[in-house]
């Protein structure tokens, strides 16, 4: 710490930072552009101009960039200034010379750095009277709207999408007055995370296109805390609602999660809510076509239907935690069989049954990893976000060289110009290229059982008493020595794996590395990093999270929790069809995605009544007898459990429309009518109560977030933000009494903008705003200082304790995939756009997901005689799908790359062998 | 003062370049291989004890400048030199001159810094249009490593020095010496911040010197006859001989090599022979386009870098331009300033917007659309634009012609203002 004189007053404040950190930090309104708490400082803007006195009797002093200044003990600094004051309104006015002043038909309006600057600095006229600069825009592709003449330069995209995210095909363009962000030419910008520009950019240069077609002003919008249901990382959200519609998402800030950034899934998967593949109506299937039904009827059907003593339920993994637990409650424990392959339901055992023993990297960790092995995941495809944060941890190695130097990690281009293309150990093996391939010092291309054996080696060379592998091949073997040597001598080496291979054994190979490590890690007496390391701790709630040594990507967003509720495998269901179950309830599943379409088929005609509670329309609802309109997450209450363990609660950002209602609603309805216990449960509070005592593990479940009963000076938490516009008057056609807000029985939020002024506990934080902060930058304001945890601490617990220790190895090495004549082995390939179900229905990202196809690698492709887009037919076991070749010079030879989740492909159990046939 | 001329004396009158063979002849390559056995200390002591002061503009002491580079077995390496031949400041052309005349001067000053900066590459970084200068530099280097002098052993020593000639893209930033830094790394030509200095953290990440081409010239001269000798050059405070030119409307426009301190109206009167007949002067910049006028009562200033900053300028590279009574003042700081907001990298708001404004209140003075208020605009620049508000010295130098042609031509903007046009259109 170090003490720093601000218009005379003393404060305390952190050495290593820099003086606009230290400021902000303080709570002190001091404006900026180019610096974000992510990228760091790079003095372009000068926004951050304070004074800077040499002394107590300098009396003159001279103005400083705040951004690019060391909070060195003593400083004395002034914001109020008076030179500092004018000079930053200068700033603004020359910012301002080009800007089109068009917020009233800007995107960015109402939640605009630029404006909030403005303001912030006083500059309220303009003087500058010459002709502005006009530039062309670009199409870049459904997320991202481009409107080039608002740019003030301030160069944050670039360095985010290039420096920070690693994209190549944006950049900028031209000097002096006329630089031009974007790309070489008009096309689809090619990151995964180039939505993160709408929030990046201070002003509406880069705003979201999805958004745009149906848009809102903040002002105007409904907000609700949320998490991701696109992937298991459970990035938190903060959707917005207007009319009954969901009309964007954007980043909600978790200090140890996704921070400031979201992936391009996240961000854009949510129009499938307002797509017309919902299950809008409760609709029962008779001889004679299907007939709807209102949503009491529906439930006293159901209820009846329970009378049956043969009823069994099918969960789901991107359902909530209470849903699945309500269905459990319907069916049994006995009856209660998990929504997925039964390998996958393996895999999700196995991997709890490692993350007990090890605990599991946040992302904000994995950052400042300084060694790193991906084994077997394609984790821009699975985990999204996850890659960005590892994409940090290659920096970190060679920041190291900065202390010496005395160059502060935030000095952003100094540290990057002293590392240029250095970069810590990076190693990934797996199937295929991922688009991590660019940062890494080694590749390793193999079926999954190679990339296993590799990992057990690096594992053994790590740990003597973790099983050697018998005949590996000495390349392979090598390779694991200098994957061992960076990982030992790393502070904070991490391994990364996930069930993308769907390998038990890649799974097991990850944790004995992670045991090893953290063996490793205790014996050297190592653990977090050094309080003055250029490799800042990231501030978070738990100190075992400095010890992580592992992530295991999981495939969705309650996979782990569903996992938890002890379900028993899908084929089990297949077998009490069979003997004799003549009620299926499927929960927020589409079965067809679990199972080859021949074995669904087979279930659905033994059936009685199969009952489909979902939120979309899928092959399995339309087939079901009964197909209940459930409520989409962003008009529901529920907790998932990500890929750390980390129970996350998420809102209603409305309530659902119509004939819809929460899943466990219509669970509850029915067993009311049925006349069950648990039919008495009011509210949600309700429902994870008795989820505790049932699942004693899963009682913190119940504490990630406030209670219902949970208020502030009396009042609830509002989703709106206040009252700004005719928010009011949006019925005053009807009525011009205003109607009542909906009540919401479950949450401490109201659907209202009146409630508690003040800052509520992270986990029901819906939106950021902060009194003259109306931007993103916002988030700012609600730190407990910048880039730490919000105040309250980072939402979500984790289920299961920290492990204690423990460390135990698998030790069954798997042989050598063994090569069968005439066959390959047919394994998943992951697309961060379309592999996932919900997301691939919202027409953007539908817009960026390829066709289904079959991929070889350039070797067998050309062994065979087979061009690119020639059609081939794949067959697995009995099935046959007639696809187009593509040539993939990344894959492995042997291997047939299936794209997982799309179309006929999705129910596939892979890694299988299989057949290749010219069509 | 010895009279001598070191830079120039050794060439031709036709202009033609010496050869490797006539630099020897002349002299040549004599101190470099005395450098190689004195300790790389030695070398910058020598250097510090001569007073030379960085000729690119802004004077920076060079063997000060150099006595940051971490040496010996722990420094990094390689390590990198630049020679700032990027000569693009309107008005100045000095370095032309040592490059197209002598390019082995510059060859083997470059080597002398390499010995004290233990420097493994160098580059000679080029303005682009210089192509004459390039076809030189490039058949130098080639005569150079022909004869052992650069490559792994030159002349015969241990450490290794590879030199390249790299020609500019063109812009002006590109030698400003960070932005050098980042074109010659392929980047945009946007500054870095200082700290880190380009002696710790330059090109590529390494310790890297970053001179100008007639600072390094000096070098050979400086071994060869010691530091009271190159005191003994000039006739004023600071160091060496120097290149002076001047342009406008003179009788002799040119580029003289004369002792450092040489009195401005000696300059102008002596050597450029005065004004054309007819003509008044009305002012001069001293040290190239981004230095404040001087005016008619500053012509006994001695031109080193301590008497012109006393006077309310700058040296700059010593090449100075003449304003006569002619030509509009207000068109010639227009003509400047357009120069230097289209050269702007538009790295920091100051400069990208300040200098455009600027240049777009003297074009419309000068189309008679001005008024009062813009004046107090033009000066309200200046501020705005001054040494630390900006991210690199390319605005403060560029609004110091406007912000003293403001002090010393007040009334003949008020002329454009009051007569709503260009009085000498």
């Amino acid at each position: 710490m170090a003490t720093i004189y601000i218009d005379g007053r003393p404060y305390a404040v952190d050495a290593r930072q820099n003086l606009l950190h230290a400021c902000l930090s303080l709570g002190f309104n001091l404006p900026y552009f180019c610096w974000h708490p992510a990228l760091g400082s790079v003095g372009a803007c000068r926004q951050c101009a304070i004074k800077q006195f040499r002394g107590p009797e300098d009396q003159r002093g001279k103005l400083v960039m705040a951004c690019m200044t060391a909070a060195s003990e003593g400083a004395r600094i002034s914001i109020a200034d008076a030179e500092a004051v004018a000079f930053r309104a200068g700033i603004i006015e020359g910012m301002m010379q080009n800007h089109p002043h068009d917020c009233p038909v800007c995107d960015e309006g109402g939640e605009c750095h630029l404006q909030d600057m403005t303001v912030m600095t006083g500059h309220d006229y303009r003087r500058y009277r010459f002709a502005k600069r006009t530039f062309r825009n670009q199409y870049l592709g459904p997320l991202v709207h481009h409107e080039m003449n608002r740019c003030i330069q301030c160069y944050r995209c670039v360095r985010f999408y290039r420096e920070y995210a690693g994209g190549r095909d944006f950049n900028v363009f031209g000097i002096r007055n006329l630089a031009y962000f974007g790309r070489y030419q008009d096309g689809v910008l090619e990151s995964e995370f180039s939505g993160n520009l709408d929030e990046v950019c201070p002003t509406g240069v880069f705003t979201d296109a999805t958004h745009k077609r149906h848009y809102t002003r903040k002002w105007d919008m409904q907000f609700a805390p949320s998490i991701c249901p696109h992937c298991g990382v459970g990035c938190n959200l903060s959707p917005g609602e207007r009319y009954g519609m969901l009309r964007r998402i954007v980043n909600r800030y978790h200090g140890g999660l996704n921070g400031y950034f979201l992936c391009d899934r996240g961000r854009y998967g949510y129009e499938f809510v307002n797509g017309d593949q919902r299950l809008r109506q409760p609709r029962l299937r008779l001889a004679g076509g299907p007939q709807s039904l209102p949503q009491k009827q529906a439930a006293e059907l159901l209820g009846e239907w329970l009378a049956d003593d043969r009823v069994i339920g099918i969960g789901s993994p991107r359902a909530s935690l209470e849903a699945n637990f309500a269905l459990r409650a319907v069916v049994g424990a006995r009856h209660f069989y998990a929504g997925v392959a039964d390998a996958e339901l393996a895999l999700l055992r196995l991997a709890l049954e490692i993350l007990r023993r090890q605990p599991a990297a946040p992302l904000r960790s994995m950052e400042s990893a300084d060694a790193v092995l991906v084994l077997g995941e394609d984790v821009t495809n699975t985990a999204p976000r996850m890659a960005l944060s590892l994409r940090q941890a290659v920096r970190q190695q060679p920041m190291q060289a900065l202390e010496a130097l005395k160059i502060p990690a935030w000095l952003d281009h100094a540290a990057r110009e002293l590392a240029q293309q250095r970069r810590g150990p990076f190693y990934i093996a797996a199937p295929a290229a991922t688009r991590l391939d660019d940062i890494a010092r080694e590749l390793w291309r193999g079926a999954p059982e190679e990339l296993a054996r590799l990992g057990f080696a690096v594992a053994h060379a790590l740990a003597p008493e973790s099983p050697a592998v018998a005949g590996l091949a000495p390349e392979a073997a090598a390779l694991a020595g200098r994957i061992a040597a960076a990982l030992r001598s790393a502070q904070r080496p991490l391994v990364v794996s996930g069930l993308g291979c769907r390998s038990t054994e890649l799974l097991q190979a990850a944790a004995n590395i992670a045991a090893a490590l953290r063996r490793l890690n205790k014996n050297n007496g190592r653990n977090s990093p050094k309080a003055n390391s250029t490799a800042e701790a990231r501030p978070d709630d738990s100190s075992s999270e400095n010890d992580a040594r592992l992530a295991l990507a999981v495939p969705e967003a309650n996979s782990l929790g569903l996992a938890l509720l002890d379900p028993h495998p899908l084929s089990q269901a297949l077998d009490a069809v069979r003997a004799g179950a003549a009620t299926v309830i499927v929960l927020e599943n589409d079965l067809y995605r679990r199972l080859p379409a021949g074995e669904m088929q087979s279930l659905a005609s033994g059936l009685d009544r199969l009952i489909a509670l979902d939120c979309i329309e899928t092959p399995t609802t339309r087939q079901a007898r009964l197909a209940l309109p459930a409520a989409a997450w962003a008009e529901d209450d529920g907790t998932f459990i990500n890929y750390e363990g980390r129970a996350q609660r998420y809102y209603a950002a409305y309530p659902p429309p119509g004939e819809m209602q929460a899943s466990w609603r219509w669970l509850r309805d029915a067993l009311a009518v049925a006349g069950r216990e648990a039919g008495r449960w009011e509210t949600l509070d309700d429902v994870l109560r008795a989820l505790a005592a049932e699942f004693p593990d899963l009682a913190a479940a119940a504490t990630a977030a406030p209670p219902e009963s949970f208020r502030i000076h009396g009042e609830k938490v509002p989703r709106q933000p206040h009252r700004f516009s005719g928010r009011t008057a949006m019925s005053a056609n009807l009525n011009v009494s205003e109607p009542a807000p909906p009540p919401d029985p479950d949450t401490p939020l109201a659907f209202s903008m009146e409630g508690a002024p003040t800052q509520p506990p992270a986990a029901i934080l819906p939106f950021a705003w902060a009194p003259g902060w109306n931007s993103y930058q916002a988030w700012n304001k609600l730190q407990r200082e910048i880039d730490g945890p919000l105040r309250g601490g980072n939402p979500g617990v984790r289920v299961w304790p920290a492990p204690s220790s423990g460390e135990r190895y698998f030790r069954d090495v798997p042989p050598p995939p063994a090569a069968r004549a005439g066959e390959w082995r047919a394994v998943p390939l992951y697309h961060i756009f379309g592999s996932e179900e919900l997301s691939r229905l919202a027409p953007g990202i539908s817009q960026l997901s390829p066709q289904p196809y079959l991929a070889l690698s350039e070797a067998d492709a050309a062994r065979l005689g087979l061009g690119a887009g020639e059609a081939l037919v794949l067959i697995l076991e009995s099935q046959r799908f007639t696809l187009p070749l593509v040539i993939r010079p990344d894959l492995a030879p042997g291997l047939a790359g299936v794209p997982a989740g799309l179309g006929p492909l999705q129910g596939l159990a892979l890694p299988a062998w299989c057949r290749i046939e010219r069509a | 003062m010895n009279g001598e001329r070191p830079l120039t004396r050794d060439m031709k009158p036709d202009g033609e370049p010496l050869s490797l063979q006539e630099y020897e002849r002349a002299g040549g390559y004599r101190a470099v291989r005395q450098a190689l056995r004195m300790a790389p200390e030695a070398i910058t002591r020598l250097v510090s004890d001569s007073g030379l002061r960085g000729r690119g503009g802004a004077g920076f002491p060079t063997g000060q400048k150099w006595s940051f580079v971490p040496l010996g077995a722990e420094a990094p390496h390689p390590k990198y030199l630049a020679a700032n031949a990027d000569e693009m400041e309107p008005g100045t052309f000095k370095d032309r001159w040592l490059l197209e005349g002598n390019p082995h001067q510059l060859l083997e000053g470059m080597m002398i810094a390499a010995c004290a900066i233990e420097a493994d590459v160098a580059y000679v970084f080029l303005r682009g249009e210089y192509t004459l200068a390039a076809r030189r530099v490039e058949r130098a280097i080639a005569e150079a490593y022909q004869a052992g002098y650069l490559g792994r052993h030159p002349f015969g020593a241990d450490r290794g020095l590879e030199l390249y000639l790299h020609v500019s893209a063109g812009r002006y930033m590109c030698g400003e010496e960070t932005g050098l830094l980042n074109a010659l790394e392929g980047k945009r030509a946007n500054p870095r911040a200082k700290p880190p200095y380009p002696q710790v953290s330059g090109l590529f990440g390494k310790p890297t010197i970053v001179q100008n081409v007639e600072t390094l010239a000096c070098l050979p001269h400086i071994i060869t006859h010691g530091a009271a000798w190159f005191h003994g050059l000039s006739r004023g405070v600071d160091a060496g001989s120097k290149l002076y030119g001047a342009s406008g409307k003179v009788k002799r426009p040119g580029l003289w090599e004369l002792p450092m301190g040489t009195p401005l109206g000696e300059l102008l009167e002596e050597h450029a022979g005065g004004l054309r007949d007819g003509l008044k002067l009305r002012g001069l910049l001293p040290g190239g386009a981004s230095t404040d006028f001087l005016t008619e009562r500053h012509l006994d200033v001695a031109m080193d870098f301590t008497h012109v900053e006393k006077a309310g300028s700058r040296l700059g590279t010593g090449t100075i331009i003449v304003l006569d009574d002619r030509t509009c003042p207000v068109g010639m700081v227009w003509n400047l300033e357009e120069f230097f907001a289209q050269e702007s990298c538009g790295w920091c708001t100051p400069c990208w917007s300040g200098l455009r404004w600027a240049e777009r209140l003297l074009d419309g003075l000068e189309r008679g659309q001005g008024s009062e208020a813009d004046l107090d605009r033009l000066e309200w620049i200046v501020k705005f634009c001054a040494p630390g508000n900006t991210f690199c010295a390319l605005a403060p130098g560029a609004v110091e012609p406007l912000g003293s042609a403001l002090k010393y031509f007040r009334e003949d903007f008020m002329a454009h203002i009051r007569e709503r046009r260009c009085p000498w259109s």
